[in-house]
């Protein structure tokens, strides 16, 4: 079996978003770029099970739908340990041009198990896996918390509201995957950083594809009131202004 | 033309959030001078289906076939895409929740109909179709324009409120039809907690970090959670550590929620924890730190021992109570 890994490339949680002087896109000047963390946990189980299974796994590749830009994300990628990359060469502009542009990709090279995040931490979709799965005409499962290959079935866990489910799906398929996909992700070591310059990425052009949405523009949230301090020896007075004030009890 | 929206229905009831997404499918339906429809998979009551009404669906389709009791993303896409013809809907608007996440990317690649994920307002604008988002995890809003005849929402739970708008409604049954491959996936077994509020659902949610010191300690805020109907969550630290439940984790690597009233309790108020609970209406902080990055997000605090506030609390929301 072959695995695919769909890697976003995004600013790190802890920068501090400015906008451009016209609100219409996100100044990335001083962002710290970084492997989506759904993706990098994604990629860290597929490695583990690749070790694991005695051979059911062939390879695991990462591909990013990107400009030249992302490529560093993309060798951390290999670094950690995938055994090859794509990127495929455009700036996308929606969830559905990526996942149109890794249709192109994925027909033209087919894998058995594809895995998505459950959302970028950039603009929080939560889109790209399921759209893949409907434009590549397979199975998707998403919330999945728990993959694994036994005597080369897939079995994975998904979320649901108020507990989980055990399930099984054709192949191939998308897993969207979530919160314990795999504890920590992996980091590069230095051996891997060195053989990551080796490893094949390959650019492929862009297959042409449309988006259906584009951002307009972009707004700060208003800036937040200065918290409310009540006074630890009048605890119902809390209660009161919950009551009173903001109207929420 | 009409708004379709798709209200999930649990052990056969709807809950706050399916008529809240009722209510802003109305709104919507109100802007552009069309009417609500709305579609329920699974066994329920005409009593629980007519509820829909009240909050402006003038009709409601319901599809009850033993193959969907399990979600299965192809097969519900399916249903939907098959009410939307029907309906001929030019808005289709679902819960930004665990199906409407599994299904609504499905069907904006099937219909071709641009998708605005996890919205946060009614649409800014009708021409061109725009509509708020959160994006970069609440630091920044982004206006998405949506191109397409065919127009995909899903909403943030709490992020409109409840609206009566009493209409009556008309029911009826739907046989969908499908083909082999909308079902490629399979249940095994189900493990599922009914009757406790769901943590991503709930209006109030009692938080515990670190400051708690310990899972002995959690007695308190399950009772406090108790009073008040509210689910129980906790920092991240405190589920590594295998105090509570995984399952209650919120944050950047945890559950993303958007209660009315979120409660932090011996919390530091990290960026990683905040991620995942910006979206709260009203955030109550209580921290020994007048320092702690908690009362920077907080709408209202109290600087002291949780040990010491957390009994007086109980004790004020009782007193509350018995007066209300
Ligand atoms: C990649 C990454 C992802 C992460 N994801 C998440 C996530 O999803 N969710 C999450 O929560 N964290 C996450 N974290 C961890 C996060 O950075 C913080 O470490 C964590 O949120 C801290 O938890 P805490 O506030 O419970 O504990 P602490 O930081 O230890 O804070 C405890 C607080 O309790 C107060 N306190 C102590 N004793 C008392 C007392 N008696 N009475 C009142 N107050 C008291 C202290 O003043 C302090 O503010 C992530 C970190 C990383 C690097
Ligand atoms: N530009 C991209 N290239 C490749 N995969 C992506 C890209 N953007 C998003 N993804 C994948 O889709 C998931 C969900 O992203 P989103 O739909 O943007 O929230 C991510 O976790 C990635 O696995």
């Amino acid at each position: 079996m072959k695995i695919l890994v769909c890697i976003s490339n995004v600013p790190d949680t802890t920068t501090k978003i400015k906008l451009s002087a016209d609100s219409k896109s996100v100044d990335t000047s001083g962002i710290q770029w970084v492997i989506n963390p759904w993706d990098e946990l994604a990629l860290t189980r597929a490695l583990e099970l690749k070790e694991t299974t005695g051979g059911a796994i062939e390879k695991v590749t990462v591909a990013t739908v990107g400009t030249a830009e992302v490529e560093p994300t993309l060798r951390k990628a290999l670094a950690i340990g995938a055994d090859d990359a794509f990127r495929v060469d455009i700036n996308p502009q929606d969830a559905y041009q990526v996942a149109a542009e890794l249709t192109g990709l994925i027909k033209a090279n087919p894998y058995d198990i594809i895995l998505c995040g459950i959302e970028s931490s950039d603009y929080n979709g939560s889109a790209v896996g399921g759209m893949l799965a409907e434009l590549l005409g397979i199975a998707s499962v998403s919330s999945v918390s728990s993959l694994s290959v036994v005597n080369g079935e897939v079995q994975l866990t998904r979320e649901i509201d108020g507990g989980k489910e055990t399930m099984v799906s054709s192949l191939p398929f998308t897993a969207i995957v979530q919160k314990g996909i795999s504890l920590e992700p992996r980091i590069p070591s230095m051996r891997g950083i060195m053989t990551a310059r080796a490893k094949p990425l390959q650019v492929v052009p862009s297959f042409g594809t449309e988006s259906l949405t584009l951002i307009s523009g972009f707004k700060l949230p208003a800036p937040k009131a200065a918290c409310h301090i009540v006074d630890g020896e009048n605890v119902k007075d809390l209660i009161r202004l919950l009551h009173e004030e903001a109207k929420v009890i | 033309m009409s708004i379709l929206v798709y209200i999930e229905n649990r052990e056969g009831k709807f809950h706050k959030g399916a008529f809240e997404l009722v209510s802003y499918a109305a709104r919507i339906a109100k802007d552009t001078n069309t009417t609500v429809v709305a579609l329920s998979i699974g066994e329920i009551t005409k009593e629980e289906m007519s509820r829909a009404g009240t909050y402006g669906a003038s009709k409601v389709i319901t599809v009850n076939v033993p193959r969907l009791t399990a979600l299965d993303n192809a097969a519900y896409t399916s249903v939907i895409e098959q009410a939307v013809s029907l309906e001929a809907a030019t808005v289709v608007v679902l819960a930004s929740g665990f199906t409407g996440k599994a299904i609504a990317p499905r069907l904006s690649a099937r219909l071709k109909a641009g998708l605005v994920p996890a919205a946060v307002t009614v649409p800014v604008s009708y021409n061109p179709f725009v509509i708020r988002k959160k994006t970069f995890n609440g630091k920044a809003l982004a206006e998405i324009q949506v191109n397409t005849a065919i127009k995909i929402i899903t909403l943030n739970p709490n992020s409109f409120g409840l609206h009566e708008m009493p209409v009556s409604s008309e029911i009826v049954e739907f046989q969908p039809a499908f083909s082999e491959r909308d079902f490629g996936t399979k249940v095994l077994s189900t493990d599922k907690q009914v009757g406790k509020v769901l943590l991503t659902e709930a209006d109030i949610v009692v938080s515990g970090g670190r400051g708690m010191k310990g899972p002995e300690n959690w007695g308190p805020i399950e009772e406090l959670a108790g009073l008040l109907g509210a689910a129980t969550s906790c920092s991240r630290p405190v589920a590594d550590e295998g105090w509570r439940s995984h399952t209650e984790h919120v944050g950047q690597t945890g559950k993303v929620i958007a209660p009315i009233l979120y409660f932090a309790l011996g919390i530091s108020g990290a960026i990683q924890h905040v991620a995942g609970v910006s979206s709260s209406k009203v955030i109550v902080a209580v921290n020994k730190d007048p320092e702690a990055p908690i009362f920077s997000v907080a709408d209202y605090g109290i600087v002291g021992d949780v040990q010491k506030v957390l009994p007086e609390l109980i004790d004020a929301v009782k007193a509350f109570k018995a007066n209300a």
